[in-house]
């Protein structure tokens, strides 16, 4: 087998095995096996039911709210419609905090506020739009919904708080 | 079932809008979001797969002791603990936190492990502080820490 072939095959080792595991328990009428299975298919049932439909929105989203165009809102004087933008920004984004930080230097070169800096990580921590799906199909409505309006406020809070301890402590973002 | 009649119905209804608007733009945003289904769907049953694996070998009791109905305060504790330290992909967390409700841990104790894993990081720390500074990094940390707590609290009170 050349590298390639063991790159490209390399992603469905866990599922060939388990799919080798299931067959194998089944034939051989083993317990735990079936019990493993019986509960990998509820989960897979639970999320196929809303993923493909939660990718078309985040896809539709994508090319109605191209991100590009939701920056120009970000300056310094920028006020209310200057959160919002960040918000926006930050929804729109995917990955994990620590792919964040590299944005939040872009926006304090482009002369973001530090209130909005922060603001923008909390929004890309918890409101991303695609997770905020996976949410709803796991958690409910209501949980997401609840988590979200309470933590919306708590970071904006949170942004104002820096700008305020930060001012004039010559806060910068490096770049690495 | 009630939650994918929610997608259904809302991916049904904003194709439409997009459709109407603008039927190549549409189709630019189907075949992104395809890509995108298409990069999530292995990992994403691949931790499936061993989500299965750790219900298995992992008792329910053990889950319902330490993060269940009964375990107040300690769980809530232990949960925050757990989700500050430990980095979990936001895919992955949501099927062990649907679990854990499951379980019969309390919302309030799934809503600090969720926000505490998103929003609190001590493994990416060194990498935060090269970014803000030490001091900052730690601050924000600390601080999000005691939103989220807030927020565990909050939801605990509300649901």
């Amino acid at each position: 087998m050349t590298k390639k072939t063991w790159e490209n095959f390399k992603p469905y080792i866990w599922l060939l095995s388990f799919v080798i595991f299931t067959i194998g328990s089944f034939w051989f009428g083993f317990n735990p096996g079936k019990t493993i299975y019986r509960s990998f298919t509820e989960s897979f049932i639970e999320m196929i039911v809303f993923i493909p439909f939660l990718f078309i929105i985040v896809g539709l989203f994508d090319v109605w709210f191209p991100k590009e165009k939701i920056e120009k809102y970000i300056g310094k004087d920028s006020g209310i419609k200057g959160i919002f933008a960040v918000i926006i920004l930050a929804m729109l984004q995917a990955g994990p905090l620590y792919g964040a930080f590299p944005v939040a230097y872009i926006l304090y070169k482009k002369g973001a506020s530090i209130k909005n800096i922060f603001i923008y990580l909390g929004a890309f921590s918890s409101l991303k739009i695609p997770m905020l799906g996976i949410e709803i199909g796991y958690l409910g409505l209501k949980f997401t919904l609840a988590r979200t309006l309470v933590a919306l406020p708590l970071f904006i809070a949170l942004g104002y708080f820096m700008e305020w301890y930060l001012k004039d402590k010559n806060f910068k973002v490096n770049q690495i | 079932m009630n939650n994918a009649l929610i997608f259904i119905s809302f991916s049904v209804f904003t194709s439409l809008v997009s459709f109407l608007l603008d039927r190549q733009k549409t189709i630019l945003g189907f075949k992104k979001g395809l890509k995108m289904f298409q990069n999530i769907i292995v990992p994403f049953l691949n931790i499936l797969i061993l989500v299965s694996l750790l219900l298995f070998i992992i008792p329910p009791q053990l889950i319902v002791k330490y993060l269940g109905a009964g375990s107040g305060a300690v769980g809530f504790a232990i949960a925050a603990a757990v989700g500050s330290i430990t980095l979990i992909p936001g895919f992955i967390s949501y099927p062990i936190a649907s679990n854990l409700l499951k379980q019969g841990a309390s919302y309030s104790t799934v809503a600090v492990f969720m926000t505490t894993l998103m929003m609190v990081g001590v493994v990416t720390l060194p990498l935060e502080i090269k970014y803000f500074g030490r001091r900052v990094a730690v601050l924000r940390n600390l601080l999000n820490l005691a939103v989220a707590i807030i927020i565990g609290l909050l939801i605990g009170i509300i649901l």
